[in-house]
């Protein structure tokens, strides 16, 4: 009885110590990201694993784990037993919520971890070590100026927006900003939840209240889907122009075959959980500050350039 | 308890007050038609009305199960989880017949989604009914069993349908025969056979003798474990003939198919006139109230004056009135 429980404490110590040196070899990143539960989160983490797997690949001294979380709450355990299990050298981190996350990354960063905050901020900057976001404003904005210069400065407009959030407010933002002024008339603009059915739903209510509509913008992709099988369904030809947002792979691809109403897309790629990764690493292997905050743009997504934007395996 | 619940449903069942609840829905969806075409004559346009009904049909087929389960005293949180997975399940048998069976990938899809569907809310009953667990827990965690299932099934993505069966799909939602889409026909006869069901039928009789007195019934001699279970399966079949109507709408299934549809069913089963602690129920109503419930979201966006901040407060306050417009001429 008491031989066995020698041997088992014994082994349990053996392998307590290897674990030790092989995390002493290793330099850490933990990457904290919430659970897929739509098309953009689900590209997340997409991207967080693929990242993880070449990093792990190409750089034997560099561990990536990667977490992902439902919640904000159990986004806050799960980076608490990760840091509490072993030492973390970097947590790459996109917050499900700015307010509950700070003070447990700011508990991070006080053991000298390396905090990477990526597309939403904390509500202390001095937190973050390095922070990797798109830019919302942008996405309106280019996608307007596109459409004022396809449809020569003016035309009627109808806008879907997503759920009352910052994110959705900003792009909305982007979009009148740019359009004020011009001949460009936003007939309507309503919330579809960043739902395709939603949005499907809408948008035949658009169609039949306006009989003459230049172009559509859905400010995401989802949404777009919904949008074009209306549009598809009225058999209107006054359409030129439906437009979306964020860079979801099949509007990517449809932008490659060359689709008249949809020829653009602009970016708010999931992707840049791997960038931010990425950048991460680079400071930690090959000692090149990375330091600051970088802001993506949201460029054009053209036939000329869209290859760089697609993932087909993405399931986003 | 059980004199008080018992009074009124026996009440109810006077001449009289059993056409006025009939009545009540369809009086609420007439002046809501009255209504919405003085605030914009296009409402009333062929095409909108088209439009506005054929999507109802998912909440009215899904609403016209949900009226069994109600009426025998249940109640299911599950069915817009339910309709997500079955539609996930669906797609994915498609998708992997395709290449084999061709076209016929579809009809064989549609027999595997009403089988799932079926399980499903086989499921639901054997745990309200032989488990005993409170209807709202039990089916509150199917609800979430389903929902994770589906994100699961689809990585938090999407699963589209193959393209070679899009288009051969795409009439069963945006077809017509003989000038009328084919959801509707097929939401006209689910309820058709429902109401034979509930009105012409032993079941019918023992369902809401269920929901109205569950003592009563079971002195009475009827199987509440087998009435209950019987009224889920019902539900479950609904949601996969649901299912069918929707996949060729956007061709995919996601994790936010189906959201929330458990509350606008359960608001139409109720605006229709069945009563949700269970008793008679009104399948026509409720396919009233499906219809009224998306007639309202089409008409805020049809009219001018109401901010889109402020559209679901709107929908409440019609929803409401809509109700006491109903219990003002029960109460006749």
């Amino acid at each position: 009885m008491f031989s066995r429980k020698w041997m088992a404490a014994a082994a349990l110590g053996s392998l307590l110590l290897t674990g030790h040196a092989m995390a002493e070899d290793k330099k850490v990143i933990a990457v904290s990201i919430p659970a897929a539960d739509h098309g953009w989160t689900a590209g997340v983490v997409y991207h967080a694993q693929t990242a993880a797997k070449e990093i792990n690949a190409a750089f034997p001294g560099v561990e990536v784990i990667v977490k992902t979380s439902p919640s904000a709450a159990e986004q806050v355990s799960a980076i608490e037993d990760l840091s509490a299990s072993r030492k973390i050298d970097a947590l790459v981190i996109l917050p499900y919520s700015s307010e509950e996350l700070t003070e447990p990354v700011k508990a991070i960063k006080e053991k000298g971890t390396f905090i990477t905050v990526v597309d939403r901020g904390l509500t202390d900057p001095t937190v973050q070590s390095l922070y990797v976001a798109g830019d919302n404003i942008a996405v309106g904005r280019n996608t307007a100026k596109y459409m004022i210069d396809k449809l020569g400065g003016k035309g009627d407009v109808v806008v879907l927006r997503g759920i009352p959030t910052v994110i959705d407010d900003e792009r909305i933002k982007g979009f009148q900003d740019a359009i004020a002024g011009t001949g460009l008339k936003v007939l309507d603009i309503q919330y579809a939840h960043w739902n395709s059915d939603e949005a499907f739903k809408l948008m035949q209510d658009y169609l039949a209240k306006y009989p003459h509509i230049d172009a559509v913008w859905a400010n995401d992709d989802d949404m777009l889907l919904g949008v074009l099988e209306a549009v598809k369904q009225s058999g209107r030809t006054d359409i030129k122009l439906a437009l979306g947002g964020n860079g979801m792979k099949d509007i990517v691809k449809k932008v490659i075959d060359g689709d008249t109403v949809t020829p653009v897309e602009t970016p708010y790629p999931p992707s840049m959980i791997k960038t931010a990764i990425y950048m991460t690493m680079a400071n930690l292997v090959g000692q090149a500050p990375v330091r600051g905050a970088v802001k993506l743009d949201a460029p054009l997504i053209t036939k000329d350039n869209a290859k760089e934007y697609y993932f087909p395996d993405s399931p986003f | 308890m059980a004199v008080i619940t018992g009074s009124p449903s026996t009440h109810r069942a006077g001449d009289l007050n059993i056409t006025w609840t009939d009545v009540g829905p369809f009086l609420a969806l007439a002046a809501l038609l009255v209504a919405g075409f003085l605030i914009n004559p296009d409402f009333l346009s062929a095409t909108n009305l088209a439009n506005v009904i054929t999507r109802s049909a998912f909440i009215a087929i899904i609403a016209v199960g949900a009226t069994f389960v109600i009426s025998s005293g249940g109640l299911d949180l599950s069915v817009g989880s339910m309709a997500a997975f079955v539609t996930g399940i669906t797609i994915m048998f498609m998708n992997a017949v395709a290449p084999h069976a061709g076209l016929w990938a579809i009809p064989a899809g549609m027999l595997v989604a009403i089988l799932v569907g079926l399980l499903c809310g086989l499921a639901n009953g054997l745990i309200v009914t032989i488990g005993r667990i409170e209807p709202f827990i039990a089916t509150l965690g199917t609800m979430g069993i389903f929902r994770a299932l589906i994100t699961y099934l689809t990585d938090g993505g999407t699963i589209p349908i193959d393209r070679s069966l899009r288009e051969a799909y795409r009439p069963v939602y945006f077809g017509t025969v003989g000038g009328i889409p084919i959801p509707i026909l097929i939401s006209v006869a689910v309820a058709a056979i429902a109401s034979f069901v509930l009105y012409k039928m032993k079941y019918g009789r023992k369902c809401a003798a269920v929901g109205a007195n569950e003592d009563v019934a079971r002195y009475s001699g009827i199987s509440i474990i087998k009435t209950r279970t019987i009224a889920y399966i019902v539900q479950g079949v609904c949601v996969a003939i649901a299912a069918i109507c929707y996949v060729p709408r956007l061709g995919a299934a996601t994790p936010t198919t189906g959201q929330l549809w458990e509350l606008q069913v359960i608001t139409a089963v109720v605006i229709g006139g069945t009563a949700l602690r269970g008793g008679k129920g009104h399948v026509w109503g409720t396919v009233a109230g499906a219809v009224i419930l998306e007639l309202i979201a089409n008409l805020m966006v049809l009219s001018d004056f109401v901010s889109e901040y402020l559209v679901a407060a709107v929908q409440g306050v019609i929803i409401i009135i809509a109700m006491l417009i109903q219990r003002f001429s029960n109460s006749k």
